[in-house]
């Protein structure tokens, strides 16, 4: 599943996959959203988890990891404020 | 996933993470440099530069089933994750047929909705069940 790569001086990134989906015309029609920032859908529980690479440390190794490479399974998907921050 | 890069990632398991979890940390730490995907998931604090306390539960067909944000100080609770995964497993394998009422845990009742238990649900649930 997971790629493993060699990193070189550059910081490896991913990022999103695919398009985002758009704001409902709704919202845009009525105003609430204005500035091209609040243009993203927000997250809700019942819909897609939006797809996304990212480079990994697992098991002594640096490896890409697609969102999407895990269909099939239950995924626990944590964000934290950072490495060393104590909680 | 944090901002931080699978370098750090790599010192802050070798170094002390492995040193509270025997083989350490057994799933990947991902890198989310510039807050991308922290962005997309609406858990991006751009201010600050950091990551909030996102926690979401994705099921086998990618769909968000649930999630849960804190802000830095304070830590998540990782039995009530595991709680909610094994609620949501438990109503997925009934095909929608069943669903966990506040409090449910495994072998705990659960509720079958339907035109029968409209108006009824004090006779099969008590509000105690949702605290022990």
């Amino acid at each position: 599943m997971p790629e493993e790569f060699k990193p070189g001086c550059a910081r490896p990134t991913g990022g999103p996959v695919g398009e985002i989906a758009d704001l409902d015309v709704d919202s845009l029609k009525s105003g609430e959203i204005t500035n091209k920032e609040e243009k993203k859908a927000m997250i809700k529980v019942g819909q897609k988890a939006p797809d996304f690479t990212a480079p990994a440390y697992h098991q002594g190794k640096f490896v890409n990891i697609k969102l999407s490479e895990y269909l099939g399974k239950w995924v626990v998907l944590c964000f934290y404020p950072g490495d060393f921050t104590f909680v | 996933m944090s901002v931080d890069s699978v370098f750090v990632h790599k010192m802050w398991n070798d170094n002390e993470l492995s040193k509270m979890v025997k083989g350490g940390v057994p799933f990947p730490m991902l890198s989310d440099g510039g807050g991308k995907v922290g962005t997309v998931y609406g858990i991006y604090d751009d201010s600050n530069g950091i990551e909030t306390r996102g926690r979401f539960i994705i099921d086998p067909d990618g769909v968000i089933q649930g999630y849960e944000v804190l802000t830095p100080p304070v830590g998540r609770n990782v039995s009530e994750s595991l709680r909610q995964i094994q609620a949501f497993q438990l109503v997925r394998n009934s095909k929608g047929t069943e669903a966990t009422p506040s409090g449910w845990k495994p072998g705990k009742a659960t509720l079958k909705p339907g035109p029968d238990l409209v108006g009824k649900v004090w006779e099969v649930w008590k509000t105690s069940q949702a605290f022990d």
